[in-house]
């Protein structure tokens, strides 16, 4: 299963702010850690994590700095900022409020209309 | 474990990624090392887990994402970048970078230089704003500024001894001509001096920017380049510096201090010599990286000039009008013909000389016939009555800046023409417009150096 493009996109930011707030990380362990987190299921193209890494940097909800890492290398490492944690609360709350609503109505559709329409969806709700 | 082969094919491998990455505007040199790193890390992982370099190396590719989606990514991310903001060098890090900073330093320092002299002959009692010291200032204007500004290049160009020698020579020459003669206070041949001095030394200039390719018919052409970007350039400052000095002076003036003074003898003259090695500067620093105004405004201006030039024939013609000849008419077709020349020389320093005749071309071409029509029917004028209006300094030094640009204008549509028509390659022209480049600074000595005794110092 593939999610789509316009959920990936919503939801780069309060992932990525979270695993920043793991602790401090670079693209490819942020990367991998996505995948770990998601099962496999966001497929996020490398590439694309970084523009996003930069816009929240732009934003001020993590900073950069450059380190050499133990293969010799240099490599930027990001660090949530104060800034990022409360736009990481703030992005919690919300997303809590649009999962709040879709069980709400996953639910209540399971329940009188269909008998079991979603059945193909409800490991990924379990997921989630 | 790969091997050294392995490691050889995948440092090639990365090295032409990286490569085709740093084309992209919007990716700068230090996104392309983060994802460097990540590229290579993914290999790494890969291979641990089993597969060849070359697999691995095409599969962390693969994951990377398609360059065209990444780079727009960042091009969104970094609308900045596709305007391309150059104040001070190019914003990667690294070697470039303090180079072109201690670039900015010297030619700053320079400045302040050519600024500070422009103000030391005050120190031994010279006012500028004075008669009769002010022709001493004006005469000598260039020697201000120029030096400082081959004395940029002589630096950035790392000229050897035997030119520099030369180019002293060349300067410590003009300073002799524009002071040894007893001109007549604010008479014709000082004022020819003084425009002239600066004509003849700019090919002194040209020889420290061409730095050693002088002799290179692309040498010359960059000279031409610069000099275009540098008139650009030195235009906007100027008007700059014009809308800086009105507030200046009316802030002041609100609180009840007149800063004219302060204006006129430090603010304008060392601002005006300043000015030059900053633009020179900016035009150097941004050569490669903006395209270049002159070429452009060349493209706008060409199809104007020539529709306006055609027009004059065509009422010429009708109207059976002739030149009234007034003493200035000389003069002002001479400009004509720099400017007819500039747009030639502009759109020829831009053209790919390999690229074939266009309708563009043939517009260049009516641009500089009717030009040469025009000037042919006032020299016509011009040679009429010339016993009658005599030979003074300014006529003569008209007369001849007319005549050389007419054989440059004449040969060169010649030129044109046999290109359109196929018969001969488009560098021809670029040759003789550079080839000719010494025939002005020749005929600006020469009114330097012979006018004034000739004419008896008027």
């Amino acid at each position: 299963m593939e999610i789509n493009k316009d959920l990936i996109a919503a939801s780069s930011t309060p992932i990525v702010l979270a695993i920043l707030a793991e602790g401090d990380s670079y693209g490819y362990q942020i990367l991998k850690r996505v995948r770990e987190l998601s099962g496999g299921h966001m497929e996020w193209t490398d590439g694309m994590l970084y523009p996003v890494l930069h816009r929240l940097e732009r934003l001020g909800y993590v900073e950069a700095r450059w380190e050499v890492a133990e293969s010799g290398r240099r490599r930027k490492y990001y660090r949530i900022t104060s800034r990022g944690r409360a736009q990481l609360t703030e992005e919690h709350k919300q997303w809590q409020a649009v999962d709040a609503t879709l069980r709400g109505i996953w639910q209540a559709l399971s329940i009188s209309i269909l008998p079991n329409p979603l059945a193909s969806l409800t490991p990924l709700l379990q997921g989630a | 474990m790969p091997t050294t082969d392995e490691t050889e094919s995948l440092k090639d491998q990365i090295d032409q990624w990286r490569s085709y990455l740093q084309r992209r505007q919007a990716i700068h040199a230090v996104d392309v090392a983060e994802l460097e790193d990540h590229l290579r890390e993914q290999v790494t992982v890969l291979v641990d887990s089993g597969l060849t370099t070359d697999e691995a190396f095409l599969v962390a590719v693969k994951r990377m994402g398609d360059l065209d989606t990444l780079s727009r990514e960042f091009a969104r991310e970094h609308s900045e970048r596709l305007w391309k903001q150059l104040v001070v060098g190019p914003s990667d890090s690294g070697e470039p970078r303090a180079r072109a900073r201690k670039d900015a330093i010297v030619a700053f320092c320079l400045a302040v230089a050519a600024a500070v002299a422009i103000k030391s002959p005050a120190l031994f009692g010279m006012q500028l704003n004075e008669d009769p010291d002010r022709s001493f200032y004006f005469r000598n204007l260039s020697l201000f500024v120029l030096p400082f500004l081959t004395g940029y290049f002589a630096w950035k160009r790392r000229l050897d001894i035997k030119t520099l020698r030369w180019l002293a020579v060349a300067f410590v020459a003009a300073g002799v001509f524009a002071n040894i003669y007893p001109f007549t206070p604010r008479g014709h041949t000082e004022v020819l001096t003084a425009l002239h001095l600066p004509m003849a030394l700019w090919l002194v200039v040209g020889i420290g920017y061409a730095g050693g390719r002088w002799s290179q018919v692309g040498g010359r052409m960059d000279f031409i380049r610069f000099s275009g970007e540098l008139f650009i350039y030195y235009t906007l400052i100027a008007l700059g510096g014009g809308v800086l000095t009105a507030f200046m002076m009316m802030i002041f003036k609100a609180i009840g201090i007149d800063l004219e003074p302060f204006f006129q003898s430090w603010l304008l003259p060392c601002g005006v010599v300043g000015a030059v090695v900053v633009a020179s500067w900016l035009v150097e620093a941004k050569q490669s990286v903006i395209e270049n105004m002159a070429p452009v405004l060349t493209r706008l201006f060409t199809p104007l000039f020539a529709a306006v030039l055609v027009m004059f024939l065509g009422t010429l013609l009708l109207t059976g009008r002739g030149i009234d000849i007034q003493r200035e008419v000389l003069i002002a077709f001479d400009l004509l013909l720099v400017v007819v020349l500039g747009l030639l020389l502009y759109s020829v320093s831009a053209r790919d000389p390999q690229s074939p005749p266009d309708a563009f071309d043939v517009m260049q071409v009516v641009l500089v016939v009717s030009a040469l029509l025009a000037d042919a029917v006032a020299l016509w004028a011009i040679a009429a009555r010339i016993s009658e209006f005599g030979f003074t300094p300014n006529r003569v030094a008209a007369l001849g800046e007319n005549v050389i640009l007419l054989v440059n204008l004449a040969w060169s549509a010649v030129l044109y023409i046999r290109f359109l028509r196929g018969r001969g390659p488009f560098t021809v022209l670029e040759r003789w417009q550079t080839n000719y480049i010494p025939v002005y600074a020749a005929w600006a000595a020469i009114v330097v150096i012979v006018f004034a005794p000739v004419f008896g110092y008027v």
